[in-house]
């Protein structure tokens, strides 16, 4: 919703949650508040704002200031306001002359060692001690600026996206709490006393840069000076307007404001009301927006003959003619099966919709798939077989009733951070904490928090070490009988009882495959089941294994058992990588199944769609991305319409995948930069960033949310646009006006959607599927009453080995990951400042792998796999447990994925990322690959010059 | 490189057959395997191994060649 630029509303303190009532008095307005909260934001409740400098709504309140003084009748003196609790029949004063006098004596000492530059101060207009200053009436000054100060004090300009100017400090310490409070890295502290007090990054020769900081920018929106301000905001000044929207980047989807001059993004400001977030975000999602106007966007739409020739541009029209001729000749010559499409989950509802409509209505077949087959396929299959449905089952806010947290292949810190502060939050407050991963990620020991247990599991036996706590669950008298007699299949429990009771699934037997300490299983697996309230949260260190549908099943099991499904604070929760990865799932992006989960040989399913679309839709499944992949190769598949998605260097075993992309005769890639893909394509169609356009995100905790349109797409049109002019070339006209529209098509169609409308986002804010006439508001948690399937369905989990394994040619194993600043293949990150944080991919090695392979911190290495090989820089790190290296996949030319192999999950083909066996050795040069690769990749910098300057 | 499309499908057909190794009741393990392939292939992998089946088979798991030959038969030709 478009709005003249106003700051979030801030009551002062938080909320308090309480069935108990207060009723009291404020300058003679009578209301009634929740036990606990304080006078200041009762005050602000009745519409009356008291003074404040220390106090946010976002922080507990912290009295330091001594600016929100009030007169409570039968009180002595002058209570600070932000401190003090309601009482019941409590009369409070905010504005007398004795409270105004104080408070005005109170500013003019701040302002006293205050510069009085407001007219060019970048917070002018938007700076709480400058409103608050005419709020108690300041009108001189008498101690002049001739004593002691701060005024002449250093900026710290060290981060790339705010500056730190000390002179402007008023020592209220909203940063330090909101670093240690809302973020939880605990990287600022006030510095000396009293008068000498200052706010510091770090130890003293730190700056904010070396410091701990990770750039969340919580302690600048917690400023209510000009002390720490966004560098945009100094560059291009304060906002006018501001749209409400959501992150582009993770599967959190934080919700932001999009702080406008014009079409000028000059911040964004994470919104207090989304629910995903309330008001915090990450240093992507706040900070990391300029790619949007970066100069290597392309806006204009490309054809060429081959690959080897020039681009050459054209209008849209000649462009999609061309493509939407090509297809059909390739169609017409190898059959209707020989093109297909794949879609991205960095794009909306809506255009995800409109691209497997396309494939199945104007292509004629099924072959679609979407990046999700590589990232959490495995966990649409094994939920929706366990539980019913392929979704995550809990809300984030869920986190904070967990009493037990297990943390299996996820890095919450790096992958998800803004759910790793809320998880931080809870468990500083002494929920314990199992992590289950090869490498002790950040989250094992952070401040304030020690995990109870950490297992560093081999590669590849997560299936193995799930049976083990399953194991001790069961033989230990640990299970929940009551639920599980109660809400499960009980033949199919039975089978599972029997099978993982066998001694064979102990921790002691499987402690020689998972490499896992037997009691520290034990340990956690009495933890998890001990609750009361246990959750479960994992992510693709889970699900990119050959057996990663397994895995997810056998954590479906684990909560089944313990009877941990179905209320707050427990669950099983998928941390879904990318923005909109439920989203693309739902929206029926698998070849295999229509939207809302359902198979493509379902005929009364299929019957609704052939009459909503007016086709007969073919019930074969089609082709998932890998099989693509071969079928290129084997000549079969010639033409790929690929929207948002990175292949190239995204998938595993890149060789291949560039193989198959060189074979095909018509490529059409849809994007805002020329990536990877892109250079293999013969059709490049301008996309548009998620500024650019409408339509809505799904995060992970099924939370559909509106992406607003900002500015004018920048290649004229926005994406849902273009698929649907290139279906109506196809000769399959669509009639949408606005995704609005296209949502009420995908209400229409899907029961879990039913009640989902623009409308109704509108007034609701974001709403979390499913939303119809059950729940006309949404469903924060799952299987409350009974399983989406009926009863729960046990699974029986064998641990079968992947074919992946350390030899005598390939000793070590590799894993890879993912890092804060940077965001999947890089494209977006790498075009913003964050690229100061991870400049390059590395890989990281043991300490005693080192030694043994003769290598030094920062020595170039060589690494090989039966794929491919690549060089990487080596960082030594003690995370890694020994014989297994890591990296990153967010440079193209660190080439990660060279080294990946074809092996894939059994029941998805979801990519085996997360183990291959390598070698490794010191080397002077790059791999043959990557000599190549530069070479293909000037070649291609040079054919798109040619476009530019023609 | 890795191996061509067809040694793909059988290396999954192989592996989806490994895991429903562990289930006793044979004819449960080949209807297992046999939907599984079905629900998930396409017709054109189908028909590959379908046709590799037909000349030699002898790289599939006894299971899997099982379960392939059963979806051989319902398959209209
Ligand atoms: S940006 Fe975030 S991590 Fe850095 S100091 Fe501020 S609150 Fe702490
Ligand atoms: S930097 Fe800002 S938030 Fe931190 S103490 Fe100074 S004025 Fe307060
Ligand atoms: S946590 Fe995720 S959704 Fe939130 S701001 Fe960061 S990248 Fe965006
Ligand atoms: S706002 Fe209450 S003491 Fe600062």
């Amino acid at each position: 919703m478009l709005q003249y630029y106003q700051p979030q509303k801030d009551f002062g303190t938080p909320a308090r949650v309480s069935d108990q009532l207060v009723t009291l008095t404020i300058d003679g307005v009578t209301l009634s508040v929740p036990e606990g909260t304080s006078v200041m934001r009762a005050a602000a409740e009745a519409g009356i704002k008291v003074p404040r400098l220390c106090a946010t709504d976002q922080l507990e309140a912290f009295g330091s200031c001594r600016m929100c003084l009030v007169e409570i009748e039968g009180r002595k003196g002058y209570p600070a306001s932000c401190t003090t609790p309601v009482a019941e029949g409590m009369v409070v004063r905010t504005q007398t002359e004795p409270v105004a006098k104080l408070r005005r004596n109170v500013m003019e000492l701040y302002i006293s060692d205050h510069p009085l530059d407001c007219l060019t101060c970048a917070a002018n207009g938007d700076c709480e001690l400058q409103d608050t200053a005419g709020e108690v009436g300041l009108r001189t000054v008498r101690y002049g600026f001739e004593g002691a100060n701060h005024l002449d004090q250093p900026q710290d300009t060290s981060n790339p996206y705010f500056t730190f100017d000390p002179s402007k400090c008023i020592v209220c310490s909203r940063c330090v709490r909101a670093c240690e409070d809302i973020q939880g890295t605990f990287a600022l502290t006030i510095e000396g006393r009293g008068f000498d007090s200052k706010v510091s990054a770090g130890q003293a020769t730190d700056n904010f840069m070396s410091s701990e900081c990770v750039s969340c920018g919580a302690c600048v929106a917690a400023c209510p000076t000009a002390t720490l301000t966004e560098n945009s905001i100094i560059a291009l000044g304060t906002p006018e307007h501001s749209v409400v929207t959501t992150c582009a980047y993770c599967g959190v989807g934080c919700s932001f404001r999009a702080d406008m001059r014009g079409n000028t993004v000059v911040r964004m400001t994470p919104n207090k009301e989304g629910r995903a977030n309330e008001g915090h975000a990450c240093v992507k999602g706040r900070f990391a927006f300029g790619y949007a106007t970066h100069k290597d966007r392309i806006t204009t739409p490309m054809i060429r003959e081959s690959i080897d020739q020039p681009w050459r541009e054209v209008s849209w029209d000649e462009a999609l003619t061309y493509a939407a001729g090509r297809l059909k000749s390739i169609q017409a010559k190898y059959g209707r099966n020989s093109v297909g499409a794949i879609s991205s989950s960095r794009c909306t509802n809506e255009e995800v919709w409109l691209v497997q409509k396309m494939v199945r209505a104007a292509f004629g077949n099924n072959n679609v798939d979407t990046c999700a087959r590589v990232c959490h396929s495995p966990t649409g299959y094994g939920l929706k077989t366990t539980l019913g449905e392929s979704a995550g089952t809990q809300e984030f806010a869920s986190v904070a009733h967990a009493d037990v947290v297990v943390v299996i292949g996820a890095n919450p810190t790096d992958g998800h951070p803004v759910f790793a502060s809320r998880l931080k939050q809870r468990l500083r407050q002494g929920a314990r904490l199992i992590v289950v991963d090869p490498r002790r990620i950040d989250l094992v020991k952070t401040p304030h928090i020690q995990a109870d247990y950490h297992l560093p599991v081999r590669p590849g036996t997560n299936v193995a070490l799930i049976n083990a706590l399953a194991h001790v669950i069961v033989t230990e008298g640990l299970v929940d009988e009551e639920f599980v007699a109660a809400r499960c299949e009980h033949d199919a429990f039975q089978a599972w009882r029997d099978f993982i009771a066998d001694p064979r699934h102990s921790p002691e037997a499987t402690a020689e495959i998972t490499g896992v300490d037997p009691e520290q299983v034990r340990g956690a697996a009495r933890l998890y089941a001990q609750g009361p309230n246990s959750a479960i949260y994992y992510g693709l260190g889970v699900t990119e294994h050959s057996q990663g549908s397994t895995a997810v099943m056998g954590i479906a099991n684990l909560a089944m058992a313990t009877g941990n499904v179905g209320r707050e604070g427990v669950g099983v929760n998928p941390l879904r990588g990318q923005n909109n990865v439920q989203g693309s799932c739902d929206m029926g992006s698998f070849p295999h199944e229509l939207p809302g989960y359902r198979h493509i040989s379902d005929e009364a399913t299929r019957s609704q769609f052939d009459a909503a679309w007016n086709v007969t839709l073919d019930s074969e499944p089609g082709l998932r991305i890998p099989n693509m992949f071969d079928a290129a190769l084997d000549g079969h598949f010639k033409g790929l319409y690929c929207q948002g998605e990175d292949i190239v260097q995204s998938d595993p075993n890149t060789q291949h995948v560039q193989a198959a992309m060189r074979s095909l005769e018509c490529l059409i890639v849809q994007d805002i930069f020329l990536n990877e893909t892109a250079k293999y394509a013969h059709v490049f169609l301008p996309g548009s960033s998620f500024l650019e356009k409408n339509g809505t995100f799904t995060n992970a905790e099924r939370r559909i949310s509106r992406v607003r349109k900002v500015m004018p797409p920048l290649g004229g049109m926005e994406d849902w646009q273009v698929t649907m002019a290139l279906s109506e070339k196809l000769g399959y006209p669509m009639h949408y006006s606005h995704p609005s529209e296209i949502m009420d098509e995908i209400a229409r169609l899907t029961p879990t959607f039913h009640g989902v409308s623009y409308e109704k986002l509108e007034e609701l804010g974001s709403i979390q599927w499913p939303c119809n006439d059950d729940a006309e508001l949404g469903t924060p948690t799952m299987h409350v009453d009974e399983f989406v399937r009926g009863k729960g369905h046990f699974v029986v989990t064998e641990y079968v080995p992947t074919e992946e394994r350390a030899s005598r040619r390939f000793p070590l194993l590799l894993t890879t990951g993912r890092i804060l600043t940077q965001y999947n293949v890089g494209a977006q990150t790498r075009r913003t400042a964050n690229s100061a944080w991870h400049p390059e991919d590395v890989l990281e090695v043991h300490p005693h792998d080192a030694e043994e392979y003769g290598i030094r911190d920062g020595d170039w290495v060589g690494v090989q796999s039966r794929a491919g090989d690549t060089v990487l820089r080596a960082k030594i790190s003690t995370r890694m447990t020994p014989g297994v290296v890591y990296t990153t996949f967010h440079h193209p030319f660190s080439g990660a994925n060279v080294v990946t192999t074809e092996n894939s999950d059994w029941a998805t083909n979801c990519p085996e990322y997360k183990v291959t066996a390598v070698r490794i050795e010191r080397v002077t040069s790059p791999s043959s690959w990557q000599q190549r690769q530069r070479e293909f990749a000037e070649q291609q910098a040079a054919l798109l010059a040619a476009a530019r300057s023609s | 490189m890795s191996g061509t499309s067809l040694q793909n499908n059988i290396r999954m057909a192989n592996q989806i057959a490994r895991n429903f190794e562990f289930e006793q009741d044979e004819e449960k393990a080949v209807a297992a395997i046999a939907t599984h392939i079905q629900r998930f292939w396409a017709p054109l992998m189908r028909e590959k191994i379908f046709a590799y089946l037909r000349e030699d088979g002898s790289g599939l798991a006894p299971r899997a060649r099982q379960a392939l030959e059963r979806l051989m038969e319902n398959e209209p030709a």
